[in-house]
């Protein structure tokens, strides 16, 4: 991929998706000594974190941790709160992304994310709803459209359910299905990155499945890193995990080392439950 | 809520029987309900009323008065055509103006204004609400129409002559300057219901839109403007419905005049402004009666808009889902 465009630059993307990236040890994102503040609190301490192209990545920790915090500095959204400011550097393919040159709307393109609750816009349908992210990019031809709602729609594990009703409303799907709209539509523009932030904390054990399954799906295409609140649910899904207390980054490691023989005793505390 | 009760049970039986009754609640209660059933009453009287006062005329002309166009006490002929054809179009030119206004203001507020603005901005909109209209009128006629006649219309001609809206003599008094000085009117209430209902749309939405890569302006107009939008809707329309009632500096600004005339230049009338004028001075039985008929189908329009603005309102206070549902 390219260097991230100047602010002047509003051209789109080829529509053919860069061919996946399977060497397993390429460092996608890189984050140096991240602190990340509301005024004058610290919510994230310097984090400095490495991930890994292909590879799901978890956050866990206890609630108030900073790793949502952390996770919104990682496309920028933290900056969009009110008095969020951050200091370190935070590279994508090496470059930072909070260089002057960076504009942030053409980041978020590249580092996608999925809050905790499905945010599909209620006023669109459901193929508007994915095709929201190319439209705002400017991407209106209708088979450029047609194809890429389908294919992200797929990459989702939606299509089956809705490809009779594109049309309509968003809001006649279950909340489970909103969810994966939403990862449809975080898709869509084919970003490098996919951020999720607890995605799976509104939804119900199976729609949670669901998503879980995704995931391997996905990881295939794109860099995923996951704040989750469920211990086995970081287990279950990811590579590696890191584990955040109190606004610091304790340790990270490969997931079975983290849950096996933790190095540290707060994090052996909190994934066996003495805490948290 | 158990510790309460049998606190209430072991109380020595002389101190409070259980059978008190309360006095104070019941006459509190009575007076409520009192004025609760007021208003209503109030209502069926009015339309009683008007209903009396319009028999004649009903009679007379029955539903070819809303149609006709000939007003002419002396032949007692009425029609209320160019009075119905004037509120509608005087209180359409000022939703065209109020309604981009306001909800650019609204959307300002809400999305783009610095912290310490928002507040006082809205707080001088509102103020606006709260001067008399009769203040406006006056205004309309001392500087508005002066700045109109000399300035604004001339322009308007020489750019826009090609339609037939901006052609004939220029006198002042016309259907635009009273559709003018409606906007301004009604643009406060535009306003502080759309705001409100901007403010109500759920950061999480705004958040969708950016994490997509969107612009502020973008998110506003693919996220936050469709989800507020019946909201919307009955923000303008609650601003049509005072447009369409207002009387008083329509009255000093339209030129009072029944016809229907191609040009915006020309003098036109309101079904307001025809009540406030020509009461005092009617003669005749039939031509009090026509007026309560028109104040009567007034009413009626205002009714209808007021109605449909609550539903709306009501509709997207219910919820989120109520956007995907609206139109």
């Amino acid at each position: 991929m390219s260097d991230l465009q100047p602010v002047a630059s509003r051209t789109a993307p080829p529509l053919v998706r860069a061919p996946a990236r399977t060497s397993a040890s390429e460092v996608r994102m890189e984050t140096v000594e991240v602190s990340a503040m509301y005024g004058k609190f610290t919510a994230v301490k310097e984090v400095s974190l490495r991930f890994a192209a292909n590879r799901v990545h978890a956050l866990i920790g206890p609630s108030g941790c900073g790793k949502s915090t952390f996770l919104r500095a990682l496309n920028r959204m933290h900056e969009l709160s009110e008095h969020g400011w951050i200091t370190g550097r935070v590279l994508l393919d090496g470059q930072d992304i909070y260089g002057s040159r960076v504009n942030a709307m053409q980041l978020r393109r590249r580092v996608g994310m999925v809050f905790q609750r499905p945010t599909p816009f209620p006023t669109m349908s459901i193929y508007d709803n994915v095709a929201a992210g190319l439209r705002v990019h400017g991407r209106h031809r209708r088979a450029e459209l047609d194809t890429v709602v389908e294919q992200s729609l797929q990459q989702a594990a939606l299509w089956d359910e809705v490809k009779e009703r594109l049309r309509a409303s968003a809001m006649t799907l279950s909340g489970g299905q909103q969810q994966r709209l939403c990862i449809a539509r975080t898709v869509a523009p084919s970003p490098d990155v996919v951020l999720l932030d607890e995605p799976t904390a509104s939804l119900d054990p199976q729609s949670t499945q669901r998503i879980e399954e995704l995931l391997f799906e996905l990881k295939r295409d794109y860099t995923i890193v996951i704040v989750t609140h469920n211990m086995q649910q970081a287990a279950r899904v990811s590579d590696t995990t890191s584990f955040f207390y109190m606004g610091t980054m304790v340790e990270s490691g490969p997931t079975r080392q983290i849950f096996t023989t933790p190095a540290d005793e707060q994090t052996e505390a909190y994934i066996t439950g003495r805490f948290g | 809520m158990t510790a309460i009760t049998e606190r209430k049970l072991a109380r020595p039986a002389d101190r409070s029987p259980l059978d008190h009754a309360s006095y104070g609640d019941r006459i509190f209660r009575g007076l409520l309900t009192l004025g609760a059933v007021t208003i209503p009453l109030l209502l069926g009287f009015l339309v009683l009323e008007l209903w009396q006062g319009a028999r004649l005329a009903m009679g007379k002309f029955g539903l070819g008065f809303v149609t006709n166009s000939v007003w002419d006490p002396v032949a007692v002929q009425f029609g209320a055509f160019p009075l119905i054809f004037g509120t509608l179009l005087s209180s359409l030119i000022a939703l065209a103006i109020a309604v981009p206004l306001s909800l650019g203001v609204a959307i300002f507020l809400t999305e783009f204004s610095p912290e310490g603005l928002r507040q006082p901005v809205a707080f001088l909109i509102g103020l606006l609400a709260a001067i008399p209209s009769v203040v406006y009128g006056l205004w309309g006629i001392f500087v508005l129409i002066p700045a109109l006649r000399t300035t604004a219309f001339p322009l308007l001609r020489e750019v826009l002559g090609f339609l037939p809206l901006f052609r004939g003599p220029i006198y002042g008094p016309s259907m635009l300057a009273a559709g003018i000085i409606l906007a301004i009117m009604v643009m406060p209430y535009v306003m502080s219901v759309s705001r409100e209902v901007l403010l109500a749309v759920p950061d999480t939405q705004r958040e969708a839109a950016l994490a997509l890569g969107a612009t502020r302006w973008e998110a506003v107009i693919t996220a936050v403007v469709p989800y507020a939008r019946s909201g919307i809707i009955g923000a303008v329309i609650l601003g049509l419905g005072r447009a369409l009632g207002e009387t008083m500096a329509v009255t000093m600004l339209i030129g009072n005049r029944h016809e229907i005339a191609a040009s915006l230049f020309a003098p036109g009338y309101t079904m307001a402004a025809a009540i406030a004028n020509e009461f005092s001075e009617a003669v005749g039985d039939v031509h009090l009666s026509a007026l309560a008929y028109v104040a009567f189908l007034l009413f009626v329009v205002t009714v209808l808009v007021n109605a449909g603005a609550r539903l709306l309102i009501w509709r997207v206070a219910r919820g989120s889902a109520a956007g995907g549902k609206a139109l």
